[in-house]
């Protein structure tokens, strides 16, 4: 049972050591000042041991051009560095062969370093793969991220949509109530009658004169002529949603409704 | 009454689409080579396409922000229109409904301005304008059409 399973798993092994390539890894894009030291990073993967003849080489082709042309390259356990092409005495190995780091500094960066990268890593037995190529571009300062200004914008102009709606909302909630307490310590119950005139659930859109006509008064009198008791039910009487609010009644109505019932307002 | 309501529905919503066209898809400026938008920069040299992200200018991205603004307040007025269709008064006005449609025609307007009088700091001189510009263009003033008719449209039962 033992020996089944030890030569499965050596059989499954072998079978994905030989299914399965390198893959090889460097940046999409590095962006980076004139005249400051760049690090391109490549690294790969490979299933089988780091051997001590791994080989790393990297290319240079620049924008626009159609070839490449070689600037490095590791192998037998030595870095070999150009120095008779664009990168002569600009560029160090700075990487570590045995952690399969195979990474390069190019210092003081210039316009003319614009262009692709490419590196290629092979781990004997493991050398089928492909190359991995990383951009460079070169600023004269920093420009901005991508979407930073955008996100701002959108962001603004959303966030005072919404305080405006939410001050709308504030301002009418503080009128509603501070109205209502005003006109209470005022006028007593005659005032109270002219307010419950007016508050009515209204939508949005009412013309000037606040016609109350469909609107429902959602306000309870219990008969109660303490100012406190009113303040507790002018607090429980609904707010209106869209509604225009009116803070000057028409003397008519108002008086009207006051004399009709001192008794419960319930609709 | 139903055949106007339709009408009016059918308008916003041809606005929005030609506000999604026209910020999506990638033909601001073009040329047989390379085109040049919004979002990217295609060229192809030598039987290689390769795009970029154009990510750098202060102007390109207030004209992203300005187009995808006016997406989300066209958005916002189509929803509106529903709830007041359903909780306005007899007689009352689709006042916010129509603001915010006039606000997103407002925000069209400014980016594709921006668009045009800045182009020439990203754009080569040997592209002209794409589709999406003129899609741009053509939203503005129906979306301003639309937001107008909200604002006089009295609700009726």
């Amino acid at each position: 049972m033992l020996s089944v399973l030890a030569l499965t798993s050596v059989v499954l092994l072998g079978i994905a050591s030989q299914t399965t390539a390198i893959v090889v890894y460097t940046s999409w894009e590095r962006h980076a000042l004139v005249g400051s030291d760049v690090r391109l990073s490549c690294s790969f993967f490979s299933w089988q041991w780091t051997s001590p003849d791994v080989t790393f080489s990297w290319h240079y082709r620049p924008d626009g051009a159609r070839d490449s042309v070689a600037i490095f390259h590791y192998g037998g356990g030595a870095p070999y560095v150009d120095n008779k092409g664009p990168f002569r005495d600009r560029l160090e190995f700075v990487g570590n062969p045995s952690r399969r780091d195979g990474s390069i500094l190019i210092k003081n960066v210039d316009f003319g370093d614009n262009g692709t990268f490419t590196c290629d890593a092979k781990n004997p037995p493991d050398i089928a793969g492909r190359p991995s190529s990383v951009r460079l571009l070169v600023f004269e300062k920093v420009p901005v991220q991508a979407g930073v200004i955008t996100g701002a914008i959108i962001g603004v102009v959303l966030g005072l949509l919404i305080l405006v709606v939410a001050i709308y909302y504030l301002m009418r909630f503080l009128v509603a109530r501070r109205v209502f307490s005003l006109s209470m310590s005022k006028h007593g119950k005659k005032g109270k009658g002219k307010e419950g005139s007016q508050q009515k659930q209204a939508s949005f859109g009412c013309d000037g004169s606040g016609q109350a006509e469909g609107g429902s008064i959602r306000e309870e009198e219990t008969g109660v002529s303490q100012r406190e008791e009113i303040g507790i039910v002018e607090q429980r009487a609904r707010a209106p949603e869209w509604g225009c609010l009116n803070p000057d009644p028409s003397p008519g109505r108002g008086s009207g409704v006051g004399e009709a019932g001192q008794g419960s307002y319930d609709h | 009454m139903l055949l106007l309501l339709l009408g009016i529905v059918v308008l916003h919503v041809a606005a929005l689409v030609l506000l999604l066209v026209s910020t999506i898809v990638s033909a601001w400026a073009v040329n047989p080579n390379s085109s040049s938008d919004l979002w990217t920069n295609c060229t192809s040299i030598n039987n290689d396409y390769r795009c970029e992200p154009a990510d750098t200018g202060v102007w390109i991205q207030a004209v992203q922000a300005l187009m995808i603004l006016s997406i989300i307040f066209s958005f916002l007025s189509l929803f509106l229109f529903f709830c007041q269709l359903f909780t306005l008064q007899k007689g009352g006005r689709f006042f916010l409904t129509g603001a915010f449609q006039i606000f997103a025609s407002l925000f069209v307007m400014s980016g594709a301005i921006i668009y045009t009088v800045m182009n020439t700091e990203w754009v080569p001189e040997t592209e002209f304008y794409g589709f999406s510009y003129i899609l741009a263009w053509v939203a503005f003033p129906l979306a301003l059409i639309s937001g107008l008719i909200y604002v006089i449209l009295r609700k009726r039962e």
